[in-house]
């Protein structure tokens, strides 16, 4: 074979990699050498496929190649003398039934091994830019370089971050299993926050020139749909994912030829996907029919269909979504809720109902320096007529965004107040 | 990228043989494991062309032809949509697949158009008129 077979090794691999970390960290409970090994695997299948072909269940040559040098390196050590115990037995296990047991017994929890490494991968102890670090690594198999460039960090930075986080977790000594009752509920909110997390910082990019990373919410948006097929029964993992398909349907329409940010009223709709806008909804369908409509991600899910509903944006039903948000405010309070609340309110009552509520959020510290609250008071006043004062506030967000586009933009309205 | 993927038909197919237990099993397997992956965006199955028509286009001309149609193994039997990452990836996941016919059979994978795909002869008008269009077919 040529080296045409260098891709679809690669792709194998792309689609064993996770599953394969998980596996092995459940194995010699330290996450970063779950991921040496896999490498390692990797590494001896790109030097023998070549010749023998790729074997007809390379998920199990892989697994098997991979426990091999697990097995190896610990009687090498001996450092591990508690552990060579259980190893012992695993590797007679190995020697008498062979590779087949070895792919029946990873076939047997396969959604297991994968969720027990993503809940590890945003494990509390963790900060939450740890936590997407490492999941981007360890389950969207992402290098360091790309995981630097889409949180436009720099690479030292990121890979500090990486180590810190898997030793963090090696000194925890966790077992790489799934949480259940109590604890999963708790340590599920950690997952969807960081998935949310790598959504969001593809969307909504808070600094530099580009406004979306398009390829962050796509790793996003498969990290939820696999979520959703490991956890079917969680309504919020189907609210977060009908909540991250139906936004991100509108990608293609939310910026500009000229990379400019298009505020939803304005983009053309045609643009929206609809096979994703579709998904969404069912996804949102099925976190309701598992009784959590009230669930922070399922109300947000929700005023994004109301918004992937409207053919028109004169259509908008914006009572729902200011009733959606009233919910939302009480079931997630935050000072963020109340602005988009204060939004919605204006859309559906008028742009003083909007100044009312926004009046409140003035004084509140996290908002001090947070551009979208000036934006929306500079919309408000605007379309009250009260062109000074909004221009103000344009001018005042302006000078807050860190985002180009967006500064370009809110100076673009502050012009248009004349 | 998307990519359509088509299962061809056979004359089994086409002659409305239903899959076995056995296939339905193999199949619902392999789907939750494209589900499990997070690339499948939709799939179908198709009934026999014999429940099918076609229109024919001949300048202004349209002539309605009944189904079966003959050329079988050019005919679609089903589909999937993917979102996989390079061509590589999805002819990784059809090899996976287990031969969905009792017989002899194929599976195309073709990516999807994307509008950037179209370039210059999508002119702004012609995009415009698309979006409006599909702003008009787009209501639930």
């Amino acid at each position: 074979m040529t080296n045409e077979a260098h891709p679809a090794i690669e792709a194998v691999f792309r689609i064993e990699r996770a599953r394969l970390i998980g596996g092995l960290a459940r194995l010699v409970r330290d996450v970063g050498l779950a991921e040496e090994l896999a490498q390692d695997a990797l590494l001896a299948a790109l030097a023998e496929w070549p010749r023998s072909g790729v074997p007809r269940n390379p998920g199990a040559w892989l697994a098997a190649t991979a426990r091999r040098r697990a097995i190896d390196g610990f009687r090498r050590s001996r450092m591990l003398a508690r552990r060579h115990a259980e190893l012992g037995l695993m590797l007679e296990a190995e020697s008498t039934a062979g590779a087949e047991a070895i792919e029946n017994a990873m076939d047997d929890d396969i959604g297991d091994e994968l969720l027990g490494l993503i809940f590890a991968a945003c494990h509390p102890l963790l900060s939450p830019e740890a936590r997407a670090a490492l999941t981007l690594r360890l389950i969207g198999g992402l290098t360091t370089e790309e995981i630097a460039r889409a949180f436009l960090a720099h690479e030292p930075t990121i890979a500090q971050r990486i180590v810190r986080a898997k030793r963090t977790l090696g000194e925890a000594s966790l077992s790489f299993a799934v949480p259940r009752g109590a604890e999963r509920k708790a340590r599920l909110a950690s997952v969807l926050e960081v998935l949310y997390l790598v959504f969001n910082e593809g969307y909504a990019a808070t600094a530099g020139e580009d406004l979306t990373r398009p390829a962050l919410c796509a790793e996003a948006q498969r990290l939820g749909r696999i979520l959703a097929a490991l956890l079917p029964e969680e309504p919020e993992v189907h609210g977060l994912l009908a909540l991250m398909e139906i936004q991100a349907s509108r990608l293609a329409a939310r910026t500009g030829p000229d990379g400019a940010l298009i505020p939803i009223t304005e983009q053309k709709r045609g643009r929206w996907d609809r096979l994703l806008i579709r998904r969404g909804l069912v996804a949102l369908a099925r976190a309701e029919t598992l009784g959590g409509a009230e669930g922070p991600y399922a109300l947000q899910a929700a005023v994004a269909a109301c918004h992937a509903r409207a053919r028109r944006a004169e259509e908008t039903d914006w009572p729902r979504i200011a009733a959606l948000y009233d919910r939302l405010g009480e079931v997630m309070p935050s000072p963020v809720v109340e602005l988009n609340r204060a939004v919605a309110h204006s859309m559906a009552f008028g742009p003083e109902a909007g100044l009312r509520l926004i009046d409140a959020l003035e004084t509140v510290p996290a908002l001090r320096s947070y551009a979208p609250l000036p934006a929306a008071r500079g919309d408000f006043l605007f379309r009250c007529g009260r062109l000074a004062e909004a221009r103000a506030a344009f001018e005042r967000a302006a000078t807050l965004t860190r985002n180009g586009r967006e500064r370009a933009f809110l100076l673009r309205r502050a012009a248009a107040c004349g | 990228m998307r990519v359509m993927v088509m299962v061809k038909a056979t004359e089994d197919s086409e002659a409305g043989l239903l899959p076995s237990t056995e296939m339905l099993e193999a199949m619902g397997r392999f789907n939750e494991e494209l589900v499990q992956a997070g690339i499948m965006l939709a799939g179908e199955g198709l009934k026999p062309s014999s429940r099918g028509k076609r229109v024919a286009f001949d300048g202004p001309g349209r002539t309605i032809i009944d189904g079966p149609f003959t050329e079988t193994r050019e005919l679609v039997a089903g589909f999937w949509l993917w979102e996989v990452k390079d061509m590589a990836e999805a002819l990784e996941w059809v090899k996976r697949c287990p031969n969905p016919m009792p017989g002899p059979s194929e599976i195309e994978i073709r990516p999807l158009y994307e509008m950037s795909d179209f370039g210059a002869a999508l002119t702004p008008e012609l995009a415009e008129r698309e979006e409006r269009l599909r702003e008009r077919t787009a209501g639930r």
